[in-house]
């Protein structure tokens, strides 16, 4: 069995010869949907109940507090005590909802972020699917799930959950301009819309320095309209505790709730990721010009654990900017967007067009 | 051209502002030292609550068990709720006089708001707060208490 943790290529090869020769080619696609299926369902939970403990972590810290400290050893197993309380929660029946929309409307909203989970590329060879459009389909498919939290709203029958709907597609169908244009502007950069393609094209440097100052905007722009697009504060509108309850979720309880919870979280890592894919170099490790003694340290850390480091730096951005800032109005939310973000963007683009065109990156 | 510098200088002055708030977060997240939570039933034995905690109303005695209340009643008819029901007795002095001392100064802690009203307004400062806040009790009469010990007696000078 050829496991090499430095390039998993080798090692999927195996499986699938392996499988192929045992049984049926459409069996061992069979098989091997399974096995991809189970990994990513054990990974999205892994990373999810994690993700919500360090989140009260961080949070708790920022706010010179201790937070979860009573279950296990520093509380880390609080999370999962908060698991098994929600699946054996009741799911309240509501009376005058849509009862089929108001069932789909989690599926949906987890469907998206596990779509979107496939396309991310964890580590050299360990890629779920390759496609050659990778960024647009995963803009696409993330975008896909502010249709599950529009049907939560109005399946609901309830104000709260509607204006919370309502509030979170106006956010997404503006931010998502923001998201495509930053994206776009390192796919100039890379030349290619393939994620392995782009993060291969990352061995000398990554973007965020290949691209000088006009990346570095991308990044930042990347940030702050992947937080509106994930829903998360201080872009929270469409759940802000104080003014709605709990927004589009507030009449869902149980396994349901915990749908829509593990989806906003898992929506941040997969930004997170994207994030870390096209600006910070995905998997590749870091390595500066011709220092060949410190570029041989940095290949001793393991492509995935160099993926999982980049990602978590952006994730601890993204909270630090949930518990710093207040929540915004949703008239600035989008004056910020269409006023200050897109202008912005469109010249960003334009710079960096004409930086590739004069070849002044490295 | 003068909006498009105001545009410029808006943004750069916001996007400063937004860092200076998250260096007050990031101040704080890297130092665990700033943390102020305590835990609580482990640091029972070293805990010290604030000087100004109202516990329960106490009546501090002296080395003597001697007291300040003269059993005016005051704190009685103060208190909003009843906590507070004093029963007096008259003793002969040594040199002749009738005096009315107290006998038992009855405070219900189960009835107590914690207003602080008797404390502040006994004339001769005999009630004062504790910082004991472990009330909890089996059984409800331990929550009536009788603030003067046993044999206790009015200090001297005090009238």
């Amino acid at each position: 069995m050829p496991f090499d943790i430095y390039d998993f290529t080798s090692f999927t090869q195996w499986i699938d010869t392996s499988l192929r020769s045992s049984m049926s080619p459409a069996g061992a696609v069979a098989v091997e949907f399974l096995i991809v299926g189970v990994m990513i369902l054990l990974f999205y939970a892994v990373i999810g109940l994690f993700l919500v403990y360090a989140e009260r972590k961080v949070c708790a810290f920022m706010q010179n507090r201790l937070g979860p400290n009573r279950v296990g050893p520093f509380g880390m197993f609080q999370t999962i005590a908060d698991l098994v309380k929600l699946l054996l929660v009741e799911l309240v029946p509501i009376r005058n909802a849509d009862k089929f929309l108001f069932n789909l409307a989690p599926f949906i909203v987890i469907t998206a972020s596990f779509m979107a989970i496939s396309a991310i590329p964890f580590a050299k060879g360990l890629h779920a699917i390759d496609l050659n459009i990778g960024v647009l389909y995963v803009i696409a498919v993330s975008a896909m799930g502010v249709i599950g939290v529009l049907l939560a709203g109005w399946s609901s029958n309830n104000k709260y959950s509607l204006i919370g709907a309502m509030r979170s597609g106006a956010q997404i169908v503006s931010y998502e301009l923001s998201v495509g244009l930053s994206l776009i502007t390192i796919v100039i950069l890379a030349g290619s819309m393939q994620l392995s393609e782009i993060v291969n094209a990352q061995s000398t440097g990554w973007f965020i320095f290949k691209g000088h100052i006009p990346a570095f905007i991308a990044f930042v722009i990347f940030l702050i309209s992947s937080t509106a697009e994930t829903n998360r504060g201080p872009f929270d509108l469409a759940e802000a505790e104080s003014e709605l309850t709990a927004g589009y979720h507030t009449e869902y309880s149980g396994i349901k709730f915990a749908f829509f919870f593990l989806a906003e979280y898992m929506n941040m890592f997969i930004v997170a990721s994207i994030a870390a894919t096209v600006f910070l170099g995905g998997w590749m490790p870091f390595h500066i010009g011709s220092w060949n003694g410190f570029n041989a340290i940095m290949d001793y850390l393991p492509p995935f654990i160099w993926y999982l480091l980049k990602t978590f730096f952006v994730v601890f951005l993204m909270m630090w900017f949930k518990w710093t800032f207040p929540r915004l109005r949703i008239d600035q939310l989008l004056t910020l967007e269409w006023k200050y973000l897109l202008p912005i963007n469109m010249m960003n683009v334009l710079i960096m067009a004409f930086i590739v065109l004069m070849g002044w990156h490295f | 051209m003068k909006s498009i510098i105001d545009y410029i200088k808006e943004i750069i002055s916001a996007v400063w502002s937004l860092l200076k708030g998250m260096q007050v977060t990031g101040y704080y997240f890297i130092r665990p030292k700033t943390i102020v939570t305590q835990k609580y039933p482990e640091n029972r034995k070293t805990l010290v609550m604030m000087e100004r905690f109202k516990g329960e109303v106490v009546m501090p005695h002296n080395e003597k068990n001697e007291h300040k209340c003269t059993g005016c009643g005051i704190c009685e008819i103060n208190c909003p709720n009843g906590t507070i029901e004093i029963i007096s007795k008259t003793i002969t002095t040594e040199d002749g006089k009738k005096k009315r001392v107290i006998d038992k100064h009855i405070y219900r802690l189960g009835m107590c708001t914690f207003c602080a009203l008797c404390v502040k307004t006994c004339p001769s400062n005999a009630l004062a707060f504790s910082q004991e806040f472990e009330h909890a009790v089996f059984n409800k009469a331990l929550l009536t208490k009788v603030l003067n010990k046993p044999g206790s007696q009015l200090m001297k000078g005090v009238e």
